[in-house]
């Protein structure tokens, strides 16, 4: 009879040969899609050490960290409504998250303008973040008088972080609209179709997804807290 | 089904032109070579600054251009180039490159354009660092730590250009080392070839994947830091600064975090002590397996150990901060995750000498910086563990004991493996041996000069010398004997550095005239020794990928004339050694 505890010892032996058998370690998984899951392992470690670095000068500043939800608040028609761009603008960016699930699942499919016309759909939400994003800034820059090195709410890091940290995903969206683009544009003209090859698709998903994931960190962290 | 992995792995492109095969080259080997020269060259200049700085030690004032502000740039740069530019570069862009397609039976790297661009990168990065020896103001002079305040603020050397290079080289090399990261980890995770398993693929593969996944997770700290660091610089902003006042003057900043600094940075800064230390360890196993013919102790447990060290390293951080003032119950924790990693450490040097032990020894000039390894290494391991103890780290630290410590572990233990494994390498990458009388000649002078170097430093630390100083007259505490000392420790500095032109002549002179080497001049077992051409042609496999039926270590099998058994060798031919692998 084997119990519990010597069952333990066979099947980590075998997930660990099953690992270590030859040519691959992760079967059917392509070179192109490892090498995005190990770069945003590592993208993970520099946002969290920026996030990491936000709670600590936070605790160290000695001037008070201005009220989130104020700061952040739009007037719309004479009623003061906290955090309502930024409400928008993550539902925005999960909404992209979910066309560009579509998208892959379209490429599965081999279903190349349906794949094309939602990651362009995609690529346009994300724009439109950036966009509100750039919308913020100004806002807070020419009204608030927000500065990287001080603002009139109190403590000086408040500026400082809020710059770097949404500055970064900021880029990060950026750049993942280009590659969004540049993706689109060649299953449009058919490339993968003719390799019958869509993997991709799914790559460029990942790292979208991975970006609006590290959104909902900064949401929670910057803007909620 | 859409995944046709041979099809992956057996994709090629050609290079037809000059240019691209020799300067834009996508090919791992050139690529390879690319990266090692440059890294020798960095090397070569923070060998320079580490004769003068020694200079002003032992012989103060007899170079007139080194004043203050210079020797504390001299000292930054070696540091800094020593640890990044030259060990960091050479052991992942320079052996990486050239052997983990290889021994991992690959045609190249899984994406060799992106391994091209992290060449370039690096290049770029190089370039920059060096470019703040002639902006104005020089270098920056904080120390390779880059500790802020002092970093930035007014009376540190080069605080006008030279941080800011500083900062951005860091940002590119990290960038260049992610590129290179990325490739390394894929290749050695996903495109080995028949049979290879990763329990079968030599210690040198396993020490510099698990060192790529450190970099890939440890550099982000630096990035991170050093982003912040240049923000506090340019843009005016308080992460790390807090108020203060400086040279009478009131600054602007307020709130910052100096410690956050050291603790980013030493999240990155110790996971960089193994980043260079376990290619190091993973390169020595196959010098001293190969060279004592036998197959290397606890094939495993040297694997685990490395999975175990680079695991560890990322909770010892802390044992760089114990004069920073944090909370004592931080020491507790640090000091004993530091002895803890000591365990797998000391079992790996066990396991070398275990190797060693009633082994057919040949003393080549491998062998002889592999065991001038071992023993350098253990010096500085042992001294670690002083280190590592609050007590007995709170008066050592910053005084020359620490110095000595940490030259001995990382900086002389890592180069005596690189001049090993260059010499066991070169006939692959050249089809010539080195020069042996010329090699023998660079070892002993090698290792005898940095012993003389680094093991009277210790008793200078606990005279308490300090670290990081100009100058050491006028103090009491210091005897007329320590001033004799350092002078001594400068002549055989300058001899140590001088000597190494034997090794770059040496180079030099065998790559035209050295005794041709053939395919597999130490008779070894892994599959980089049985490509069909010496040097191997673009592609490495010609028509068909090795298949493998065996580990890297089958030396002296019984029952087997030859004292070697390849890799592809099948186990009708001959018994497997180890069956458990
Ligand atoms: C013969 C070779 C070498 C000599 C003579 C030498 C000499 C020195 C000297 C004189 C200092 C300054 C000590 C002080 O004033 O506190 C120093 C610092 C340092 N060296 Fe070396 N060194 C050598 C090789 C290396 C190597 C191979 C490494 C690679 C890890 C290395 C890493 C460092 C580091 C990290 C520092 C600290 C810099 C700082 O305090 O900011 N050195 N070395
Ligand atoms: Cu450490």
């Amino acid at each position: 009879m084997t119990t519990p505890a010597n069952q333990a010892g066979p099947s980590l032996r075998t997930l660990a040969s099953d690992w270590s058998s030859d040519k691959d370690t992760f079967k059917e998984v392509p070179w192109g899609k490892t090498m995005m899951w190990i770069f945003l392992l590592s993208d993970t470690f520099i946002f969290s050490c920026f996030l990491i670095a936000y709670m600590t000068v936070r605790m160290t500043t000695t001037e008070p960290w201005p009220l989130s939800s104020e700061v952040f608040a739009l007037t719309i028609a004479g009623h003061h409504i906290p955090l309502l761009l930024i409400a928008i603008m993550t539902f925005i960016l999960i909404t992209s998250s979910g066309t560009m699930a579509l998208a892959v699942n379209f490429g599965y499919r081999r279903d190349k303008n349906k794949t094309a016309v939602l990651m362009l759909i995609t690529a346009l939400l994300g724009a439109s973040f950036v966009g509100m994003q750039a919308f913020e800034w100004s806002k807070l820059i020419i009204e608030e008088g927000v500065r990287p090195w001080g603002n009139p709410m109190g403590a000086p890091q408040f500026g400082s972080v809020f710059f770097m940290i949404t500055g970064f995903h900021g880029l990060h969206v950026s750049i993942g609209v280009i590659y969004l683009l540049t993706v689109a544009v060649k299953v449009w003209k058919g490339d993968y179709q003719r390799k019958g090859n869509y993997e991709i698709v799914e790559i460029t998903g990942l790292y979208w997804h991975f970006v609006d994931l590290v959104w909902v960190f900064i949401f929670a962290f910057f803007y909620l807290w | 089904m859409a995944y046709a992995e041979d099809a992956e792995r057996e994709t090629l492109h050609h290079p037809k032109s000059f240019w691209t095969k020799y300067v834009w080259s996508q090919d791992h080997k050139v690529i390879a070579i690319q990266y090692s020269l440059t890294a020798i060259f960095a090397g070569l200049v923070a060998l320079v600054l580490s004769a003068l700085m020694r200079m002003q030690i032992g012989f103060p004032g007899a170079l007139e251009f080194i004043d203050q502000n210079a020797y504390y740039q001299f000292m930054t740069m070696h540091g800094m180039i020593m640890v990044i530019y030259l060990l960091t570069a050479l052991f992942l862009g320079g052996f990486g490159n050239y052997l983990i397609p290889l021994m991992c039976g690959a045609r190249d790297m899984v994406f060799p354009f992106l391994n091209m661009l992290s060449y370039w990168f690096y290049l770029l990065s190089v370039i920059i660092l060096m470019s703040s020896f002639f902006v104005p103001g020089g270098p920056t002079g904080a120390g390779w730590t880059l500790y802020p305040p002092q970093s930035i603020s007014a009376g540190t050397p080069g605080t006008e250009w030279g941080i800011v290079l500083m900062m951005i080289s860091l940002a590119v090399f990290i960038v260049a080392a992610t590129m290179g990261g990325l490739n390394y980890v894929t290749t050695v995770l996903q495109a080995r070839t028949h049979g290879m398993s990763l329990f079968r693929l030599p210690l040198t593969v396993w020490g510099i994947f698990i060192a790529t996944v450190l970099a890939l997770l440890a550099f982000p700290a630096l990035f991170v830091s050093a982003i912040m660091l240049l923000f506090d610089k340019l843009l005016g902003t308080s992460f790390f600064m807090p108020a203060m006042v400086s040279m009478g003057q009131t600054l602007d900043y307020n709130g910052g975090s100096p410690i956050l600094f050291q603790h980013l940075f030493w999240f990155f800064g110790h996971p960089e002590v193994y980043i260079v230390a376990l290619p190091a360890f993973g390169l020595v196993s196959d010098l001293i397996s190969t060279h004592a013919r036998k197959p290397i102790f606890g094939y495993k447990m040297m694997v685990w150990a490395i999975v175990a060290i680079g695991v560890l390293s990322f909770v010892v951080w802390a044992h760089h901060m114990y004069v920073s003032g944090m909370n004592p119950y931080f020491g507790f924790f640090f000091a004993t995750t530091t002895l803890v990693i000591a365990v797998p450490t000391a079992l790996k040097v066990y396991n070398w000498v275990l190797t060693l032990f009633r082994g057919d020894i040949h003393l080549t000039v491998p062998m002889l910086f592999a065991l001038a390894f071992i023993l350098t290494f253990l010096n500085g391991g042992l001294t670690g563990l002083f280190l590592g103890n609050v007590a007995v780290d709170l008066p050592l630290s910053d005084t020359y004991f620490v110095v000595a410590h940490f030259h001995m572990v990382m900086g002389v233990a890592p180069i005596l493996v690189v001049f090993g494994s260059i010499y066991h390498w070169y006939p692959k990458i050249t089809g010539r041996m080195l020069n042996d009388t010329i090699g023998r000649l660079h070892f002993w002078i090698t290792f005898i000069g940095t012993y003389t170097i680094y093991f009277p430093m210790h008793y200078l630390g606990f005279l308490g010398m300090p670290r990081r100083y100009y100058a050491y007259e006028d103090y009491d505490f210091i005897p007329q004997s320590a001033h004799d000392l350092n002078s001594f420790i400068t002549v055989v500095a300058l001899i140590v550095g001088v000597s190494q032109l034997l090794f770059l002549f040496n180079l030099f002179y065998s790559y035209f005239k050295g005794k041709p080497a053939g395919g597999n001049p130490w008779k070894a077992t892994s599959l980089e020794w049985l490509t069909p051409q010496t040097p191997p042609a673009h592609g490495n496999w010609g028509e068909k990928l090795p298949v493998v039926h065996r580990w890297a270590y089958d030396y002296s099998v019984p029952g087997v004339a030859e004292d070697y058994v390849p890799q592809t060798v099948p186990e009708s031919e001959a018994p497997i050694h180890d069956k458990g692998i």
